[in-house]
């Protein structure tokens, strides 16, 4: 395998496990935060949610994830350039409104799928560029 | 509207800024020798001792508070479209700060995403 495919091999790859860790990491949260119900903005009501969301397993694994995310986009920057990534990750807004309609039945306007459309073709036009265009500091790693 | 343009400007500096900072780190430490529990440790172990990496985490930590502050003045419908111009700005930093080159079909990509974002966010 040369050098070029692997390295768009593993970039695919960590990109993956960023948008599926964000979008869990995401929807964890939420989930957790309605379980725990409106936050009362007074000294007690902070202090009582703040109770609540420390010993809430779901908010937890959200933790978890939203680490993962961070962890594999902290990775993929390490060879990849940031102007690749950071276009690329939005795939995931696109991924979250196909998963709202297949799963959630979600109806979606006409204009975020006009959305979901640009978002996919732009991230094809930046996937299909090099995914490293500054050298690396030291050769022969990867 | 003063304050709404400065607390979106703290967004996306903070947030690109945040961003260009820990790339620089993690391009300075280099990249795992192998994608194994041990030799990510080992890389992870690299990054915490990485200046850029702590310049990094104040300046998106700061980006969020912003974020909360938009939210409780403007409507979310506002507020994630227009921080969608954080995909432009980093793009800039990137040729500009990281020395990467963008082409006129990643510029092309970016741009495309950039609006998706917003259409999806505004709904």
């Amino acid at each position: 395998m040369t050098s070029e495919r692997r390295l768009r091999i593993k970039t695919l790859f960590m990109v993956l496990a960023m948008v599926v860790c964000a979008n869990a990491g995401d929807l964890l949260l939420k989930r957790g935060m309605s379980q725990i119900g409106a936050v009362q903005f007074t000294g007690s009501g902070i202090a009582h949610a703040f109770e609540l969301t420390v010993t809430n397993g779901t908010i937890w694994t959200g933790i978890f994830f939203l680490t993962g995310f961070m962890l594999s986009y902290m990775t993929v920057l390490s060879w990849a350039d940031y102007s690749y990534v950071m276009p690329a990750g939005a795939f995931g807004y696109a991924l979250l409104t196909l998963l709202a309609v297949l799963f959630l039945h979600e109806t979606v306007s006409a204009r975020r799928w006009v959305g979901v459309v640009l978002i996919c073709v732009g991230v094809l036009l930046v996937g299909q560029t090099k995914p490293r265009t500054t050298p690396a500091p030291s050769e022969g790693i990867a | 509207m003063t304050r709404v343009i400065l607390a979106l400007a703290v967004l996306i500096l903070g947030s690109t800024g945040g961003e260009i900072a820990i790339t620089r780190g993690m391009k300075s430490i280099g990249e795992p020798a192998r994608l194994r529990p041990r030799a990510l440790l080992q890389f992870l172990g690299r990054a915490v001792r990485n200046g850029w990496l702590w310049a990094g985490v104040p300046l998106m930590a700061l980006s969020f508070y912003s974020l909360l502050v938009l939210l409780s003045w403007e409507p979310i419908s506002f507020v994630i479209p227009a921080s969608a111009l954080s995909y432009v700005v980093g793009t800039l930093g990137a040729k500009y700060l990281l020395g990467e080159q963008v082409s006129p079909a990643r510029w092309a990509g970016v741009i495309l995403v950039c609006a998706g974002v917003a259409l999806v966010a505004v709904g």
